[in-house]
């Protein structure tokens, strides 16, 4: 058999690798990507006996299981009653709704003015052409701060749950950081690096055309959320937190809501009082128009993507 | 439009603003926001009392430029603001009497976070008070919830994570179900306003169709509040969550968080459902029954307890009974006996609450009752304090329990059947009453020799102490002035429909 090229010259061309890859000789990520064996489960002696001690003490301690008979029968019931609970309550649902107006018929009694007034007259009153943006940023804009008030209180929960002090998070953050996968993980970083600009951009597109097509703050901000949390996994905490520390985090989120705050406020007391509203509703379909719809999105969306960093990182580990 | 209209709308605003302001401060400034918050809140609830009081009827605040079914409103009357006053005075007394054990109890990086709670969940409960919207009211649930849980968090170590967890369970369980009430609701009336709501009922029931999901939207709803406000076979997350949170939220969350719910409940019973077709479901009974049950257990377990917060946190399931009883009655009577009982428990539990803390702050910090032994010598006002919030929930003339008992005395003859069980069970649970907070009250009034305990926390604070009569005054004012309370409530039903 003869060939053209002789076995040096035909080992640096491409489809030399290429075949080597596919029959699998020669992987072109070894020495290259971190990756270290998964290392064998040892548990630790000491630690788990101080966890059998402290579970023993308990159980004796404080429900002192031998003389509480209330505890030992009550343990018993538990599971047979809560099986018993959600089938019976799924079951009176299920009743229940066979006896609702039917889905999608005329005669409903869902169909009615409210509904009627939303979709015929929504854009010529609230400026917008989602309806569903209009609805629950201008006819029903209260609901909304109040919906936004529940992500903002939620945060503040799992912080007084989960927040570290700052000396704690430094001597543990490479612990809590990086426990199970590679440092610096070529795939990730590579995706990262392509991924985390189209989010954000297709983030801030979302919240900006929340009044023209489907989406908005909520939606827009979990988008850019996600989009922050990539760049956490792939980057580490320390290279986020040269832009998006717990400093930029509470400005970031304080200002979002006091400006919804003053723009909500603005709105519910002139509105009440019959005053005039200043806010040009602009041409429906634009980008600058729909009057409060816009500037709220903007501040939805700031708040939502930072509860969704700081859920992230403050389960990840304990700090923004 | 008076200028005093915006205020129940501008009071909510004002809670909402300063617990997203007092996320970014240091907890000193949030402690100093949140005291001038309380004090300019209560004001304007004052003023927003004395106009409705003056205008006789309610008034509607549209919140943005469409009115009603399109938009969110307010609706305010003297019971909505008189309740809200109350909730503001209340907050405000509950959280000045904590305030110098709360440096012992709370990490200091975490303080200003405890008064974001505090502002958010006032501004909760002022939403819950004044909406006219059913939905505004779940999302305003929610706020409280998550705020509630994190008020008993706060403190942390074990019993107070364990029993925060399990108020989130069983208080997401009573959310769930009032969710699905209120999708319910809205299927077969199409609306989430609440006056427009009733007229769907009627509709709804004229019909016949639509009798099954009635009686299912009436269960779920009264049950998912049930819940929340730990009625009688639901309150297995309350001992923990009052007895080793903080004392503040311990008062805050027996005295508001409940009564906020209960609230609600009077408020969909006359607004939402319907009087009459509320009292013809048969779920009235079967609050009623729990209601007599939560009298007699809650008040055993009390009896029980070697705890004394616990003891006053079980005394509480026995007092949420007599409120669910008065509900239960289906009268006009029994309604506004259950209202004014919100008013004295939320004025007496949270006294006894902070009363406790002083006492068992002289008994080295020890809550059992052998320590707390001739307590009421050492530390004068928290005994004197204890005192009465005692002789108020036993019921003695001239405080505010014994109008409530009478009250509830009143309104049971009128009824039929039930006239009976309910005034054999209101004696048995005075009685019960009695035992176990005159034999505290004994307990902390015998002398001791040996006093060699160490004080730990705040003896003699001025602060404490101006409290504590502020709350013995409010016991009193219930009590003396009762007619003019009764009369208010009466009014108040009048135009609450």
């Amino acid at each position: 058999m003869s060939r053209r090229k002789t076995d040096a010259e035909y080992s640096k061309t491409f489809a030399f690798k290429f075949f080597r890859w596919l029959s699998g000789t020669k992987d072109p990520y070894v020495n290259t990507v971190e990756m270290t064996p998964q290392k064998e489960y040892k548990p630790d002696k000491e630690r788990m006996k101080w966890l059998e001690f402290e579970e023993k003490e308990a159980k004796e301690k404080v429900y002192d299981l031998d003389n509480n008979r209330v505890i030992k029968s009550y343990e018993k019931m538990y599971h047979a009653v809560a099986v018993i609970f959600c089938v019976a309550l799924a079951l009176l649902l299920l009743y229940t709704v066979s006896y609702l107006p039917r889905y999608g018929s005329e005669d409903r009694p869902t169909n009615n003015e409210v509904a009627e007034r939303y979709i015929e007259q929504g854009m010529e009153e609230t400026g917008a052409v989602n309806v569903v943006t209009g609805m629950i940023l201008t006819y029903r804009a209260f609901d909304t701060f109040g919906e936004t008030n529940v992500l903002f209180i939620a945060t503040c929960c799992v912080m007084i749950m989960l927040m570290l002090e700052e000396s704690v998070l430094e001597s543990t953050e490479i612990f809590n950081e990086r426990r199970y996968e590679p440092k610096n993980d070529r795939i990730l970083q590579g995706a990262a690096y392509v991924l985390c600009p189209v989010i954000f951009i297709f983030g801030i597109y979302v919240i900006l055309n929340g009044q023209i097509s489907p989406g908005g703050g909520f939606s827009g901000g979990s988008i850019m959320g996600a989009g922050l949390i990539l760049y956490a996994t792939a980057f580490s905490f320390k290279n986020t937190e040269r832009f998006f520390n717990e400093k930029v985090y509470k400005v970031a989120k304080i200002t979002a809501l006091i400006m919804y705050g003053l723009i909500g406020s603005y709105f519910y007391i002139t509105g009440a009082n019959g005053i005039a509203n200043h806010i040009p509703l602009g041409i429906p379909g634009h980008i600058l128009s729909a009057g409060i719809i816009l500037p709220i999105d903007i501040c939805v969306g700031i708040e939502v993507a930072c509860t969704m960093y700081a859920f992230y990182a403050l389960f990840r580990r304990g700090g923004l | 439009m008076d200028v005093i209209r915006n205020f129940p709308a501008v009071s909510i605003l004002m809670c909402i603003f300063a617990g997203i302001i007092s996320s970014g401060l240091k907890g000193k400034a949030a402690r100093k926001v949140n005291a001038v918050l309380m004090c300019i809140v209560t004001v304007l609830n004052l003023a927003t009392l004395m106009y409705t009081i003056e205008l006789k009827t309610y008034f509607v605040y549209v919140m943005g430029m469409f009115p009603a079914p399109w938009g969110n409103e307010l609706r305010v009357s003297v019971m909505e603001a008189s309740m809200a006053l109350f909730f503001c005075i209340v907050m405000m007394l509950s959280v000045a009497g904590g305030i110098k054990k709360l440096g012992d109890e709370v990490a200091d990086d975490k303080l200003h976070l405890y008064y974001v709670l505090m502002d958010l969940l006032l501004s909760s409960l002022l939403a819950l008070c004044y909406t006219n919207d059913l939905f505004t009211a779940y999302v305003f649930i929610e706020i409280n919830t998550i705020a509630a849980c994190g008020l008993i968090m706060i403190r942390q170590n074990g019993r107070t994570i364990e029993a925060a967890v399990r108020y989130m369970v069983m208080s997401l369980l009573g959310s769930g179900m009032i969710l699905l009430g209120i999708c319910i609701t809205y299927d077969i009336t199409g609306h989430l306003l609440m006056s427009n709501i009733k007229e769907g009922m009627v509709r709804a029931l004229e019909g016949g169709e639509y009798a099954i999901p009635v009686l299912v939207t009436i269960t779920l709803l009264s049950v998912g509040l049930a819940i929340k406000s730990a009625l009688f076979p639901f309150h297995a997350w309350l001992p923990d969550a009052y007895g080793y949170s903080t004392v503040s939220s311990a008062a805050v969350l027996s005295s508001l968080v409940s009564k906020g719910y209960i609230f609600l409940l009077f408020k969909i019973i006359y607004r939402v459902i319907g009087f009459d077709i509320y009292c013809d479901s048969r779920i009235i009974d079967v609050l009623f029954i729990f209601g007599l049950m939560g009298m007699i257990f809650g008040s055993t377990s009390a009896i029980r307890e070697n705890d004394i917060r616990r003891m006053i946190a079980y005394s509480s399931v026995a007092q949420i009974g007599y409120i669910y009883m008065g509900i239960g009655m289906g009268t006009e009577f029994g309604m506004t006996a259950g209202i004014f009982h919100i008013f004295t428990h939320g004025a007496t539990k949270s006294l006894l609450f902070i009363a406790a803390i002083g006492l068992t702050d002289v008994s080295g910090g020890s809550r059992k009752f052998i320590e707390i032994t001739g307590a009421g010598y050492r530390h004068k006002w928290a005994g004197i304090g204890f005192t009465v919030g005692a002789l108020s929930m036993v019921g003695i003339p001239l405080f505010a329990g014994f109008i409530s008992k009478l009250l509830f005395a009143e309104a049971s003859l009128s009824l039929g059947y039930k006239a009976l069980p309910a005034l054999i069970v209101l004696g048995i649970s005075t009685i019960l009453n009695a035992i176990y907070f005159m034999k505290t009250v004994i307990r902390i009034y015998t002398p001791v020799e040996n006093s060699g305990y160490e004080t730990v926390g705040f003896k003699n604070g001025r602060l404490y102490t101006v409290v504590i009569i502020a709350f013995i005054v409010l016991n009193v004012v219930l009590g003396v002035a009762s007619d003019r309370i009764v009369d208010l409530i009466h009014m108040g039903l009048a135009v609450f429909a």
